[in-house]
């Protein structure tokens, strides 16, 4: 079942337009990639679907109610939660604080702070440290249990691997599979590639607020994707 | 040397009133980043309200609290919610200017309203009652204002710091963006922080009607006392407002003691020395966070 349905979306900053027409659709429990150079738009399009700027024109489709236009909070209360780019912990809220803000919405679901901690015991043993005194990679793992707590159905993921080493990227992305196995739609943007089409089911690739290519894991073909992500 | 400690306590006790007094004024700055420029015409406002309770109901100015805190904290979500919230986010210019022009407001209609004569808010006895330690005398009423402050601040920060409320006041604070990812309608906690800034300004500006006489212009000299005591705290730092209120209290109180006409005059002085040597205040934000 289509969870998100985006058709023909304008979308910038002010006087910039940054999206010129993309169209994309995710099911339930399907991991889509979002992949494509600095400036091609990727976190644009996050930033709309989540309600941060307004869409131009065009439509965002969710559980088959338009919600483009919307405030970023009521959105969330739609089930739709964001990892943004960088982590965004809030510095003066411990570790267990920021896991909490999660559950701002309100919304029903199987994630509670004991699970988050199941996921990331780690985290468990500093939940009462600041959350600037995590390494990168807990802050990545307090990020994304932030995001869980609010029971998404929708999980947008900006720039995970962003400064962090490869091994704990790897166990970042398994804990996305079997988040997105419970039936949690997830859409990825990714600087890494291979990473992105590994660990996903369908990839698309933006350029210039263009969509340049669009495909599945399995008929992945490096040399097209090549072509999209830099164009001639 | 028991001069010297009078004159520390009462720097205390009048600190008490101004850490009080500018309380409201420190977080309205530290949550929604708005200077509030008709802050001291607010607590006017409120020792007005007093008047009238008083004239209605003929009750204590001091009981008539109970009624003004509410009715302030009422105003305060309504300001925020119908103007202030259409200026945050943007330019801290546009809440200064909107603010500035509701001062200009009060200031006519309360002299429309109230005339331009001085009133004072009678409490009774305890305004001269006081008690004696060898030979200092600490008033009964200045007491009650240094106890009402702590009790204020330790109740603020107890909901700052150990409540859901508390909580996602400080995330919107760090990062309102990315609070409102998380579900959080953040116009919705500017309303209820500016509610709870009049709240105190209620309770802060019903004292000032009692420990001094006011008229629609004396908002004025609040705002300069208030600004002093948040400067010299450190913006955004709940507990350094205390300490700035402290060290304004008792630097007025020795100007006083040297020459009758310094007391202010003292305090500015050293508002100024903070400006050049921590223009960041006593416990700057980050120190110890709201």
């Amino acid at each position: 079942m289509t969870l998100l349905k985006i058709h023909e979306l304008h979308a910038g900053y002010g006087p910039i337009t940054a999206l010129f027409g993309v169209s994309l659709s995710v099911d339930e429990g399907q991991i889509l990639a979002l992949i494509g150079a600095n400036g091609a738009g990727k976190s644009t399009l996050l930033r709309a679907i989540s309600g941060l700027i307004k869409p131009n024109e065009g439509l965002i489709e969710y559980e088959g109610r338009s919600i483009g236009g919307r405030d970023p909070h009521e959105i969330a209360a739609q089930g739709i939660a964001m990892v943004p780019e960088g982590r965004r912990l809030f510095p003066s809220l411990t570790v267990e604080e920021n896991i909490l803000m999660g559950a701002c919405s309100r919304r029903k679901g199987p994630w509670t702070l004991a699970k988050v901690y199941d996921l990331f015991p780690i985290l468990k043993d500093r939940r009462s440290l600041l959350s600037t005194m995590l390494s990168g990679g807990q802050q990545q793992m307090a990020a994304v249990g932030r995001a869980l707590m609010s029971n998404p159905r929708l999980l947008l993921c900006d720039e995970l691997s962003l400064g962090l080493a490869p091994m704990i990227v790897q166990d970042i992305y398994k804990t996305l599979q079997s988040v997105s196995a419970t039936g949690v739609s997830l859409i990825v943007v990714e600087q890494d590639i291979n990473q992105a089409i590994n660990s996903s089911d369908n990839f698309l690739c933006l350029r210039e607020g263009e969509m340049v290519l669009k495909g599945t894991k399995e008929k992945a073909d490096r040399a097209k994707i090549a072509h999209a992500y830099f164009g001639n | 040397m028991v001069e010297w400690t009078d004159t520390l306590i009462q720097g205390i006790l009048l600190g008490g009133f101004f850490a009080l007094s500018g309380l409201g004024l420190s977080l309205s700055f530290g949550i929604m980043r708005i200077v509030n420029i008709a802050h001291g015409d607010f607590l006017v406002v409120a020792a007005y309200l007093g008047v009238v309770i008083v004239g209605l109901v003929g009750i204590n100015p001091i009981i008539a609290i109970a009624i003004i805190a509410p009715v302030m904290y009422a105003a305060g979500y309504g300001l925020q919610r119908s103007l202030l919230n259409k200026a945050v986010g943007g330019s801290e210019l546009t809440p200064l200017l909107i603010t500035f022009g509701i001062s200009i407001i009060l200031h006519n209609v309360l002299q429309e309203v109230f005339s331009a004569d001085f009133k004072s808010l009678d409490a009774g006895s305890i305004e001269i009652a006081s008690i004696a330690i060898g030979n200092i005398h600490i008033g009964l009423f200045p007491l009650s204002i240094l106890v009402v402050a702590f009790v204020v601040y330790s109740a603020l920060y107890r909901i700052m710091h150990n409540t859901r409320f508390g909580r996602i006041v400080r995330a919107t604070v760090d990062d309102p963006e990315v609070s409102s990812l998380m579900g959080v309608d953040t116009k919705k906690i500017y309303s209820l922080g500016m509610a709870l800034s009049m709240a105190i300004i209620g309770i802060a500006g019903a004292l000032y009607g009692i420990k001094s006489s006011f008229s629609p212009m004396t908002g004025g000299d609040q705002l300069l006392f208030a600004f002093e005591t948040v400067i010299i705290g450190g913006m955004g730092s709940i507990w350094g407002t205390m300490l700035g209120g402290m060290a304004l209290g008792i630097s007025q109180i020795i100007g006083f003691k040297i020459h009758a006409g310094w007391g202010a005059f003292a305090g500015h002085l050293i508002f100024f020395a903070f400006l050049f040597v921590k223009p960041s205040g006593l416990l700057a934000k980050g120190d110890q966070h709201a």
